[in-house]
């Protein structure tokens, strides 16, 4: 059936034993089909990519063969044995571990005991604190990780925290380690630190399933690549040789073209202006720009070097101790959110599960929060329901929203469809000033598409766009400006002549080094 | 309710996923309501009387009060432990105010209702605005808040009656507000009639209401949209605290004294109206409708088991092991979401 399977993509032998292999394993939950008759198969040895959209099954499949999950029905061989995965600590006993995206560590406690956390070491029934420690040190000694193992983990940045979190599936002999989107959250310098890792692992023949949408990766580390689609095994190819068309062309079932639209800007009068803004934390220092109408400009920068929080402070989020900021001509600095949106300025955040979305809530209300003061959807003191309900199923059907149930629970769509929930809120009422933080954070690659456009729209009806994200393309597709970040001041500021990746890089580190 | 438990018959039939999937989107209160009535039906023949049955309506309205308020605070995200405080706090100063109004101007009657009224109220109320204060403004737990408050309160209800009855308040409050009828309806149940519908427009017919279930289900996002997110948590304890200082009030016309001790029982009894009507205590999920059913709920129980001659002692026993249970069930359902998500 299929025939690319028996290309030889791995460097390894091919008739080594496959250290998994899953035969026609599905998945049912009460009502839904998550898997639907998969085969996989992982090598020892080698990087195995495992690619399709928001709930095409990857997660469900990964939570299975780490044992967190039991299939419906199918069989799962290990190193040529059927076996059954009761339980993540089955799993593990045969040297299989996850790291999943959510983060299993518990904050108050310090790294060695995170890591150790379910299988300490006891002597008399006494907790062996010392070994306990020196091992943890030896594991993150070997990984490379420069983390004192009695830190605090609510100490730690999310980087850290996603190290210890890799650490923690060394603890016992490995086999298969598989992570899910493990570098979302890592710096350029700690993805390269995990990737050598990867390297001397598959080295010592060890097999890694692994979660991306990041198509750089797949091409570095990757040596085969399994696509899912609607929870169906599509496809096995060839990580080096197959053409970024084609992967999306086998994840989404349809040929999509070029994922950033084509923008022609014609920036008009200035929105925002900003003058020497600085927070009391410094996580922003002095920083001037200015936005206009029409445009869009992209903020670049690392994780925590002051792009987000620029915006957030303009907002009124975050709470400014000097600078000016200046929207449509008036001064709107120590101005609440509320007050902001009724000017007409939303700042839309980046972590739409935290800090985006009442998850249990319908998208409905999720789409209208903002917009409860509006005229559309009020009737004197009252709400109108009606208002709210038109305003609401035009917006889904602009946006394809997918099932398009608007009561239906946030928590219940996928990556893709709760962000599209969020952004819908930027239409409902008009702003002339819109903030998207890191749109496209774990947003598969067609709907990807569908919020470029989304936004470009935005651009050409005369609205200022700041678009704050942390992938380069983004910034360098999107925007006709950009400024370039670095620890809380801005680095560059880039027009889009010099808008390249070059550019836009040399920015990243430039003072680092000095 | 009737419909409720028509659907919940129609289920028995069907397939257990049939009743999972019910089960998800009702909750446990259509079954446990069904259960009850079959129960106490077989216990006792005076159990399914229509006179019994408004029995059970007049005597749950009050927790029934309490519970409307406690709704908001968990919605919220938290919850208020002081509503019991509350009702003494506004029984014990709204039959005192009440008492010296008549004692000094006898003619005045309905004058002393009212001082009394709104001095009970008031007073009641004012526990709600510093749970507010600390909750909204200082960050306090509510679950620190509250009790705090609630000993607060106790206190000071106590000290002021020196832990005695308060007598002398006129008999009409009694023969009005705790005894009267109006087309055959107990005042009770028309005041808490009048509190319920106005809540429900409140809640879901103005953008107000909204913003409870907004800033319960996500504060960082409600914030963000620009609802004013200290506002609403501040409102939320001082509406919880009018609600229980209604009820307070309504329980002093049917005593005719004013005490310190009632409402002990009404922290268990509303959070546990509301949990086992599906409000979810991590803020965010809850119906009004469900809450005055919940509310029902453990009114027929004590009635229920008053009739089949339960000793009181138990009767507590079995209150304590239906709370339990309901959030038991809530997090049961919360794993069946779950899997029905993927």
């Amino acid at each position: 059936m299929n025939t690319s399977l028996h290309h030889d993509a791995g460097a390894h032998a091919q008739d080594a034993r496959p250290l998994i292999k899953t035969r026609a394993v599905s998945k049912d939950y009460p009502g839904v089909r998550a898997l639907d008759g998969v085969d996989f198969e992982l090598r020892p040895g080698e990087v195995h990519v495992l690619f399709g959209e928001n709930g095409a099954g990857k997660s469900t499949l990964i939570s299975i063969l780490a044992g967190a999950n039991q299939p419906s029905s199918g069989t799962i061989k290990v190193r040529g044995e059927d076996t059954h995965l009761g339980s993540v600590h089955e799993a593990r006993e045969l040297g299989i571990s996850a790291v999943f995206q959510e983060f299993s560590l518990i904050p108050q406690m310090t790294v060695a005991e995170n890591l150790f956390l379910g299988a300490e070491h006891a002597r008399y029934g006494f907790l062996d604190k010392k070994r306990l420690r020196r091992e943890a040190e030896a594991i993150l000694d070997e990984l490379g990780f420069h983390i004192a193992p009695d830190q605090t983990v609510d100490h730690l940045t999310r980087a850290e925290q996603q190290m210890v979190e890799i650490a923690k599936a060394f603890r016992d002999e490995l086999s298969v380690l598989i992570l899910d989107e493990p570098t979302a959250s890592l710096t350029n310098h700690e993805t390269d630190q995990l990737f050598k890792l990867i390297g001397e692992l598959t080295a010592r023949g060890v097999g890694i399933v692994y979660i991306t949408h990041r198509m750089a990766e797949i091409r570095r580390i990757g040596d085969r690549i399994t696509v899912l689609r609607d929870g169906r095994y599509i496809d096995t190819v060839d990580a080096k040789t197959t053409s970024e068309d084609e992967l999306v062309r086998l994840m989404t079932g349809r040929m999509v073209g070029a994922i950033f639209p084509k923008i022609s800007f014609t920036p008009g009068e200035e929105v925002l202006r900003v003058e020497g803004l600085t927070t009391p934390d410094d996580a922003v220092r002095d920083v001037s720009l200015t936005v206009r109408a029409g445009e869009i400009v992209g903020f670049a920068g690392l994780v925590g070097s002051g792009k987000s929080e620029t915006m957030q402070a303009c907002f009124g989020a975050r709470s400014a101790s000097a600078g000016q900021v200046t929207y449509k001509g008036q001064p709107i600095d120590g101005a609440s959110p509320g007050a902001n949106i009724r000017r007409g300025f939303l700042y839309l955040p980046a972590d739409r599960r935290t800090e985006g979305l009442m998850m249990m809530r319908s998208v409905r209300e999720n789409m209208s929060l903002a917009a409860l003061d509006a005229k559309q959807v009020r009737n004197g003191p009252f709400l109108s329901r009606s208002g709210e309900v038109a305003m609401v199923s035009d917006l889904a059907d602009r946006l394809n929203l997918s099932p398009n149930r608007v009561e239906r629970a946030v928590d219940h769509f996928s990556g893709g469809n709760q962000q599209k929930a969020m952004l819908a809120r930027s239409l409902t009422r008009d702003f002339d000033l819109i903030v998207f933080d890191e749109p496209t954070v774990g947003v598969d690659v067609g709907t990807r598409a569908s919020i470029y456009e989304f936004i470009a729209g935005l651009a050409g009806q005369g609205v200022a766009v700041v678009l704050i994200s942390s992938d380069l393309p983004e910034i360098l597709h999107m925007s006709n400006r950009a400024f370039v970040f670095y620890r809380g001041a801005v680095q560059a500021e880039l027009p889009a002549s010099e808008l390249t990746e070059e550019n836009v890089l040399s920015h990243f580190f430039e003072r680092e080094a000095a | 309710m009737a419909d409720e438990a028509a659907t919940t018959t129609a289920s028995r039939r069907s397939a257990s996923d049939m009743l999972k999937r019910l089960f998800v989107r009702l909750g446990i209160l259509p079954f446990l309501l069904v259960i009850a009535i079959i129960v106490f039906t077989l216990m006792s023949d005076n159990f399914l009387t229509g006179r019994n049955l408004m029995n059970v309506l007049r005597q749950s309205v009050y927790l029934m009060i309490v519970s409307l308020g406690q709704m908001l605070a968990l919605l919220t995200g938290g919850f208020d432990l002081s509503v019991g405080t509350i009702l003494a706090i506004s029984s014990v100063v709204g039959a005192m105010t009440m008492a010296s109004v008549y004692a000094m101007a006898p003619d005045m009657v309905w004058l002393a209702i009212l001082l009394g009224c709104l001095g009970g109220i008031t007073a009641g109320t004012m526990i709600g605005v510093v749970n507010g204060v600390g909750v909204a403004f200082f960050n306090v737990s509510p679950f620190m808040m509250s009790l705090g408050m609630a000993s607060v309160g106790f206190g000071i209800a106590l000290y002021l009656t020196g832990g005695v009855p308060v007598y002398g308040m006129p008999v009409a409050f009694g023969d009005v507000f705790g005894f009267g009828t109006m087309l055959g309806i107990p005042a009770p149940v028309w005041v808490a009639a009048g509190l319920v519908a106005a809540l429900y427009v409140f809640l879901y017919q103005t953008p107000y209401g909204r913003y409870f279930y907004a800033v319960g289900g996500n504060l960082k996002a409600a914030s963000l949209s620009g609802i004013n997110t200290r506002g609403t948590l501040f409102f939320t304890y001082v509406l919880c605290a009018a609600f229980a200082a209604i009820a307070g009030m309504l329980l002093t016309a049917r005593l005719d004294t004013g005490e310190a001790n009632i409402g002990a029982s009404m922290p268990l009894e509303s959070i546990a109206a509301c949990v086992i009507a599906g409000v979810s205590l991590r803020g965010g999920v809850g119906r009004l409708e469900n809450v005055v059913l919940g509310a029902l709920f453990i009114g027929l129980v004590q009635n229920g088991m008053n009739l089949a001659r339960i000793e009181s002692y138990l009767q507590t026993v079995v209150l304590g092991a239906l709370l339990i249970l309901a959030v038991i069930a809530d997090q049961i359902r919360l794993r069946y979401v779950a899997s029905l998500k993927d």
